[in-house]
């Protein structure tokens, strides 16, 4: 007989089977989604249109059959990032003149642009262009931003910018680290801030 | 005669299971922290491109999703093979698309409504015509902040959508 102060025990056999239900049943019904991806902010739409000189604006043309052409050039894909930083960071304005850029790194070719401030990406599409197509070039233009800013941040504080950006957006991050990083990330903007002009062509 | 002569074991000992319990919750608690909740059922291919230089989107409660792609079957039959734009469960046609994201902007808590990101979730294969077009509508609104969402990947691999 068994004694009476002991508890009569649980069957826990079963367990595994009401886990591996739920188990299934997440399985089935979630899915890892992405929630990343190119952060773009588009124009106004009152935007006054300044005429900028040729030299300062990058033309390029997606057509298409998602050919590009860049400056004038047919052009790979595979070439876009090293065109479009060397004419960010071309620094075209001589020396002593008010638009000269002191940190560019660039040939300083006086045909190309003045300095990354006056330097405009202008890109062109088509509405036949493919959204693929499309997305690699945006993604190609954002790595020759991220790469100069990079190199800009890590010569003022030892830090990718990249890496600045991440912690500035991340939620562990304390509010005091994220006011220093905000200060950080608007002086690399600066240095190099992002003009990109769209427009759609038939 | 030994004392100490070891009881001979009949059958092999059995493997204890009581540890499946615990693996078992242990991926239960994995798939319930990486997975997100499926909102709306998909009307639309929706195949991403892929990109290098992402940036997480961080709160969920600002984002307003825009799913693009050709119409799935059985919405082919009635729809064409056109890329089409879906909110939550429904098809928008073009005209409509402003006012739509327009009152869910308004559903939003007003202090949040300025930095509502429109994610853009659409299919490799869908042409910038009907892109540009939604992006000239959100201009019209005044919803600026835009994402295009992508899978994280080899950019160069988008190309071969063609």
């Amino acid at each position: 007989m068994a004694s009476r102060e002991e508890a009569p025990k649980v069957n826990a056999g079963s367990m595994a089977d009401i886990a591996f239900l739920l188990l299934i049943f997440f399985l089935v019904t979630t899915s890892i989604e992405t929630d990343a991806g190119l952060d773009r902010k588009l124009p106004g739409e009152s935007d006054i249109s300044v005429p900028i000189p040729q030299r300062n604006i990058l033309p390029i043309l997606i057509n298409g059959e998602d050919d590009l052409m860049v400056d004038g050039d047919i052009t790979d894909l595979k070439d876009l990032r090293a065109l479009t930083i060397a004419f960010l960071d071309n620094g075209g304005a001589p020396e002593g003149s008010e638009n000269y850029c002191d940190y560019c790194k660039g040939p300083r070719d006086t045909e190309s642009s003045d300095n990354p401030e006056k330097a405009i990406v202008s890109l062109l599409s088509n509405r036949e262009t493919s959204y693929g197509a499309y997305v690699t070039v945006q993604n190609e233009l954002v790595a020759a931003y991220n790469t100069l800013r990079n190199r800009e941040a890590q010569r003022l504080f030892r830090m990718d910018f990249t890496e600045m950006e991440r912690q500035y957006f991340a939620n562990e991050t304390p509010e005091a680290v994220k006011k220093e990083l905000k200060k950080k990330i608007r002086k690399i903007q600066e240095l190099y801030p992002m003009k990109l002009s769209e427009a759609e062509r038939n | 005669m030994s004392k100490f002569k070891l009881k001979k074991s009949t059958h092999t000992p059995e493997v204890s299971t009581a540890s499946l319990p615990d693996i078992v919750f242990m991926l239960l608690f994995f798939f319930m922290t990486v997975t997100v909740m499926k909102d709306s059922a998909l009307k639309v291919a929706n195949e991403l491109p892929n990109a290098t230089e992402l940036r997480k989107l961080e709160k969920k409660d600002r984002v307003i999703t825009v799913y693009i792609g050709k119409p799935e079957s059985p919405f082919d039959k009635t729809l064409g093979t056109e890329p089409r734009i879906q909110i939550d469960d429904k098809f928008i046609a073009m005209s409509n698309f402003g006012a739509t994201i327009l009152a869910k902007m308004n559903e939003k808590p007003e202090h949040i409504r300025p930095f509502v990101t429109v994610s853009l979730k659409v299919d490799k294969t869908a042409s910038m015509g009907l892109i540009s077009d939604v992006k000239q509508e959100l201009r019209k609104i005044h919803a600026l902040k835009i994402n295009y969402t992508t899978y994280e990947g080899d950019a160069f691999l988008n190309m071969n959508a063609k």
